[in-house]
């Protein structure tokens, strides 16, 4: 069936099955790799977009409920070919390492401060509990979102 | 772990929801946030035939209150409980267990009728729902009902929904007076859903003393369980630490049925229901005297 | 002008654009036309006998190309799956096809596969293949697995895979210690669970008789050779690409069936073939790690020295020897004796089959094993004897002034200062301080606990020798450019390390050019030379020292042009700040570029010298490296619920020369992590038929951010004296030293309930149990 949204401020629309889950929307139809699949049973948040500005893991959402919505992926980030705070956040403080899954734990972060602009170490700790990251042992992803929050300038949060 | 095939209908009003799962029958499910039934179908536990997505149902997602009567539309998502700054003035606990749900990704999505229509008996807020005496607004095809708490949790995974029936809201009075409320839990570290989850909410009258309480536990048994044999025991009495402590040591009484799996035996779900009534009990009994 | 040196510096990595930006490309990114998809239909049983399977529903599905069995493979010509080792006659090695032939031997084993248009029709035709199974009797405990029958190979009449022993021992027998103690430690199974899944693409290209395997590896190299054996196809016609692996952990330090799989097929069908393992597939039929449990029995003296160590290991192998699987359990051995100067050494290992999954290398393999076993002997010795945890573990460390040291094991540690290393840790903390706390907290019902790990690991892998099967070198390219950029190609390929940027610093300090106009490649075997891979933290040891050696190479070749341009004689060329000039005469000096420059051009150089400016070379490590360090951990446990919280954790590691202490110290908190989970919860759990339990991550626990606190890391720098670059390694010394750190802890917080040792995971049930008894 038809569906039609915006991603990354891009009207897109194409015929897919029901059953096609929205990561693979994005990565097989749109070829936005940037989102990844880790767990498939909605708990380690590789596959996380924002869908109407709710944070979401793409692949526990079909492709058709995401009708009509507007989508931002880590693709969509960037604005003028210059990384968003909160990319240079975990680039400056080495909060990634393999980088598998960094995509979705940007995007967590951009939430994260679209709602709470400067959390406390534990807001942030709670703030990234759907995000599981095998790497870095989330010492460093802590200090990239604290990076992150003082360079953001106030209410450039909801960009 | 991907879906298998179905067709897919979105409904555009109650009735027209009704009208289909009427027509498609064991064949048919309802999704919303689909954060309960989109993994089982992944894992092809589930493989509906049509799935009827009622995400998209019009002013299904409020809370509203008036003459005491809260009312929950069933597309309200966890974070909009999370996030509702009148209930966590009024009805602590609901914001509180909301807040406990998984994460802020399954907040977001999730749904309050979703996850109480599923019924894992592991879930929060069926816990939180029957210590509030809430009831169950379910919309068929022959007219409206409501349902109370104690009659709509039936077993595990399973309600006395009928199966060409809707959730459309949730409703319960908003403890008065001197009242506080609290939700405490522990927590499952791979899935967070809970081992157990404790829901209490007290009322003191003008003594001080515990005019009213109550209590209920998630993830315990099949279903959210009520501790009468607690709130029997702290009814009337002081709500002192020894008063609690001694209250909540009859908190296993009357489950005839625990869970065990590789998280908790039931023999440990039994003796935490202790544990977390004392915590849930000590949180609203101090929210109760600052209310 | 003084170049500042990079080496040592915390530069910002140079692979993070593309994977904070979301453009890296991993497996499943990789989209080649005409791509069909494999499903694999997997074994429900743990041990079985095939009957019968029945392929023909899924082949008349729409959008099914091909089902393969195991018995079409081998028709095919496809062989059986390798393992490395040294054992000869004395390992029993059970056939293991790409496709299970005859028997299933553990849950998730690979019995047919399937090929379909897409994804979504591949995993709808797994569904219709029906494979009829006669049960078999299922072994999975390892005590019962030692016993006897019944046996996961019948024809073998044994569950003993091999027995490996160590023997050391003069002078008094373990008798006549003043203090012997015993205990049976347990090392429960985990699964690695890197964030990204394993997958293939297979690309045979039908005209060039040629195949391109695009895999989530840590060994493109071995990889490549050990496919053109199992498939049969001559290795100059195999090209194996490691794409952006997103984490291994020494899951993906394997040959797998799917990689045989998905070849066959493609050569087969003449289609790209794209594999993409899930989850559930990847907690079932991937390698897990650990799985041993040891009976050990102490000697020692009255005043904590250690005497005797006698150690019987029982290992879980599980159904099949993997790549390293037989190796790793040896490891333990070879590594009880730990930093300390124990003389009398017994140990044997008795690998055992069980119905499960494979374990092989998972983040330490096996001496994150030995780590924890002989930590905890350090407190069961404090605890029989008296002496302070502290030390006991002084009064048996071997002395900064023994190295190189040879171990009762036979190991010769090539430098440390594990007094060092131990005061360090001690001056973050206030020792005595928080005894005071913790026995006034005791008094509120509050149980504190705090825990030591000391430890040694041996890394830097190899020397050949010394390895299952050699391959204990690594290889590397330099090219400067005729621009002067410089290319480095690596055998090594590392896989979230950061060698991009570490082996950048060693190239442009030593070659005098900025980090930009550095490129690291790697993990491509068009386009290196071979090399071996990223694993037993050997990346920078072995792979950043041969870069140095062919490094050197270029050096001296630049200054024999050098001497050419400037009219000079060789011996007075001298190389500072990034210029080679003459001795005396620092205006005159070329800089790199000017120098590639007239190399390749070779119009004007003598005919002595080569034209180019490249090298390659081999780096043979004479020994192993020995990192080290002291990890303290500071937890409570919830006197009501036996749930654990961290409260503060400080690591302080000696992993020799630091090349970036950015990336020294994401290393060790990544470690940290994995070794502190396995303390308190990770646990891979079967049932008594063989079923994996926790076959996904709702119910296999990993770390959060929320169960974490942030780590106080700390350094001391002993540089390793076998490689140029004085590094030793760093990759896995959080998760060695860590595990036996969080359970000293969590068993020192139960003291007051008589408890000396408590098997992990130190689940809130079992601590609460303890207290509760």
């Amino acid at each position: 069936m038809k569906v039609s949204m915006t991603v990354n401020g891009d009207q897109n629309s194409n015929d897919v099955e029901p059953r096609l889950l929205l990561v693979h929307y994005l990565r097989e139809v749109l070829g936005l790799t940037g989102a990844h699949i880790g767990c498939e049973t909605t708990q380690c948040g590789a596959c996380t977009v924002l869908v109407n500005g709710d944070s979401v893991k793409s692949c526990t959402m079909l492709a058709v409920q995401a009708d009509g919505a507007d989508v931002l992926t880590i693709e969509g980030l960037q604005k003028d070919g210059k990384m968003h705070a909160i990319q240079e956040g975990f680039w400056e403080e080495h909060g990634l390492q393999c980088g598998y899954c960094t995509p979705g734990m940007i995007m967590s972060t951009l939430q994260l401060l679209q709602r709470n602009p400067h959390p406390s170490e534990a807001e942030i700790r709670e703030g990234l509990q759907g995000n599981l990251c095998r790497c870095t042992g989330y010492h460093n992803i802590i200090k990239s979102v604290q990076h992150a929050a003082e360079h953001m300038k106030e209410g450039a949060a909801a960009d | 772990m991907l879906p298998g095939e179905f067709e897919y209908h979105r409904a555009g009003s109650v009735d027209e929801a009704i009208k289909l799962i009427q027509q498609f029958g064991g064949d048919g499910k309802f999704i919303a946030g689909g954060h309960s039934l989109l993994p089982l179908m992944k894992l092809r536990l589930a493989e509906p035939a049509h799935l009827i997505d009622i995400g998209r149902l019009p002013n299904m997602a409020y809370v509203r209150r008036g003459n005491g009567t809260v009312s929950i539309g069933a597309l309200t998502t966890h974070y909009q409980l999370e996030a509702n700054a009148d209930l966590a003035k009024s009805v602590q606990l609901i914001p509180e267990a909301a807040a406990h749900i998984g994460d802020v990704q399954v907040r977001n999505r999730g749904t309050v009728g979703g996850s109480v229509a599923h019924a894992d008996p592991a879930s929060d807020l069926p816990s939180v729902l029957v210590a509030l005496n809430a009831e169950f607004v379910a919309k068929g095809p022959k007219g409206e009902r409501t349902i109370k708490a104690a009659d709509f949790f039936e077993d595990l995974m399973t309600t006395s929904l009928g199966e060409d029936e809707l959730l459309t809201e949730i409703r319960f009075q908003a403890p008065q007076g001197k009242s506080g409320s609290a939700y405490e839990k522990l927590a499952n570290k791979a899935s967070h859903y809970s081992v157990v989850g404790a829901a209490a909410i007290v009322t003191l009258g003008g003594d001080g003393n515990v005019q009213d309480c109550a209590l209920a536990f998630s993830g315990v048994s099949s279903r959210p369980v009520r501790a009468t044999a607690v709130e029997n025991a702290l009814k009337g009495k002081q709500p002192t630490a020894e008063n609690i402590a001694s209250a909540a040591s009859h908190a296993a009484e009357g489950i005839d049925y625990a869970l065990s799996d590789i998280h908790a035996s039931d023999e440990y779900r039994l003796a935490m229901t202790k544990v977390y009534a004392k915590r849930a009990l000590t949180k609203a009994v101090e929210r109760a005297r600052n209310a | 002008m003084v170049l500042p040196k990079l080496v040592g510096s915390p530069i910002k990595r140079r692979e993070d654009p593309r994977l904070v930006e979301g453009t890296s490309t991993y497996v499943d990114d990789i989209k080649l036309h005409g791509t069909l998809y494999c499903g694999i239909v997997r074994s429900v049983y743990a041990h079985a006998r095939i009957k019968s399977i029945d392929t023909e529903a899924a082949r008349q599905h729409p959008g099914v190309f091909a089902v393969v069995t195991g018995e079409d493979l081998k028709a095919g010509g496809i062989g059986m799956l390798p393992v490395a080792h040294r054992f000869g006659e004395g390992l029993k090695v059970p056939p293991r096809y790409p496709l299970a032939v005859g028997e299933v031997h553990f849950a998730g084993e690979a019995v047919a596969a399937v090929v379909a248009t897409d994804r979504y029709v591949a995993r709808d035709a797994v569904d219709l293949v029906q494979v009829e199974y006669e049960p078999l009797p299922a072994v999975v405990d390892l005590d019962a697995a030692y016993a006897g029958a019944p046996y996961v190979h019948e024809e073998f009449g044994t569950n003993i895979a091999f027995e490996w022993k160590l023997f050391n021992e003069s002078g008094a027998s373990i008798g006549e210690a003043d203090v012997k103690l015993s205990q049976r430690i347990e090392n429960q199974r985990l699964a690695p669970v890197p964030m990204e899944t394993r997958g293939v693409v297979a690309d045979y290209d039908k005209g060039k008789k040629s195949l391109t395997l695009w895999t989530s590896t840590q060994i493109p190299h071995l990889l490549r050779t050990f496919l053109s054996l199992l498939i049969g196809m001559p290795e100059h016609h195999v090209r194996v690409v490691a794409p952006e692996v997103g984490g291994g952990f020494g899951q993906k330090l394997n040959v797998y069936a799917e990689e045989g799989i998905a070849s066959a097929l493609s050569i087969q069908l003449g289609r790209p073939i794209k594999w993409i393992e899930s989850r559930a597939e990847s907690m079932a039929s991937s390698i897990h790690g650990r799985g041993q449990t040891d009976y050990v029995d102490v000697g020692a003296t009255k005043d904590g020295k250690i005497t005797h160590l006698h150690v019987h290991i029982l290992a879980d192998l599980g159904a099949y020897h993997q790549l390293l699987t037989p190796v790793i359990p040896t490891l333990t051995g070879l590594m009880l004796t730990g930093p300390y100067t124990i003389p009398n050494l017994q140990c044997t290992v008795h690998g055992l089959f069980t119905n499960k999954v494979p374990t092989d290398a998972y983040r330490g393999a096996g001496r994150p094993e030995a780590t924890y076993l002989i930590e905890r002997v350090c407190d069961l010795v404090a605890d029989a004897t008296g002496v302070d945890p502290v030390e006991v573990r002084r009064r048996n460390f071997i002395g900064s002034d023994k190295f190189p040291y040879t171990t009762a094991a036979g190991l010769a540690y090539d430098s440390g200062n594990y007094p060092l290393a131990l005061d360090k840790a001690l001056s973050h903390i206030k020792y005595d301080e928080f005894r005071a706390e913790q026995a006034a907290a005791r008094k509120n019902g509050k149980y504190l606990g705090i825990g030591f790990s000391t430890y040694v690991e041996v890394c830097g892998m190899g020397p050949s020798a010394a390895m299952p099967a050699g391959f204990g070198w690594e290889s590397s390219t330099v090219r400067v450019d005729p621009t002067g950029k410089v290319t480095v190609t690596t055998g090594a390929s590392p896989h979230g390390q950061g060698q991009e940027t570490t082996f950048a610093q060693i190239a442009a300090d030593e070659l005098g050019v900025g980090v930009d106009d550095v490129i690291i490649n790697h993990g491509d075997t068009a386009g290196s030379p071979y090399g071996v891979g990223t694993f037993g933290s050997r990346g920078t040891a072995v792979g950043g020292a041969a870069m140095m050696l062919a490094i050197q190479k270029v050096q001296e070749k630049a200054k024999r042009i050098a001497a050419h341009m400037l009219e000079a004689s060789v011996d007075d060329i001298t190389f500072e700040n990034g210029k080679f000039g003459v001795k005396g005469a620092p205006d005159r000096a070329k800089s790199l570029g000017e120098i590639a420059w007239i190399a390749y051009t070779a119009d004007t150089i003598p005919a002595s010298i080569e034209p180019g400016l490249e090298a390659t070379s081999f780096f043979e490590p004479p020994n192993f490296t020995y990192p080290f360090g002291t990890h303290i951990a500071f937890v409570e446990v919830d006197g009501d619920t036996g749930e654990v919280t961290l409260k503060r954790y400080v690591a302080v590691d000696d992993c020799g020369r630091v090349i970036n202490p950015m990336i020294v110290d994401g290393q060790v908190h990544g470690g940290l992590a994995q070794g502190i989970a396995q303390a308190l919860f990770e646990e891979v759990i079967y049932d008594d038929q063989g079923q994996l339990v926790t076959g996904s991550l709702m119910d296999y626990a990993l770390p959060t951010a929320r169960g974490l606190v942030s780590f106080e890391t700390d350094h001391t720098t002993t540089p390793s004296p076998v490689n140029p670059l004085g590094v030793k390694g760093v990759g896995e010394a959080g998760t060695i030293g860590s595990t036996p750190a969080i359970v000293n802890a969590v068993v020192d917080a139960l003291k007051p309930f008589g408890v000396t040792h408590i098997d992990m995971p130190m689940r809130g049930e079992k601590l609460w149990r303890i207290m509760n008894k």
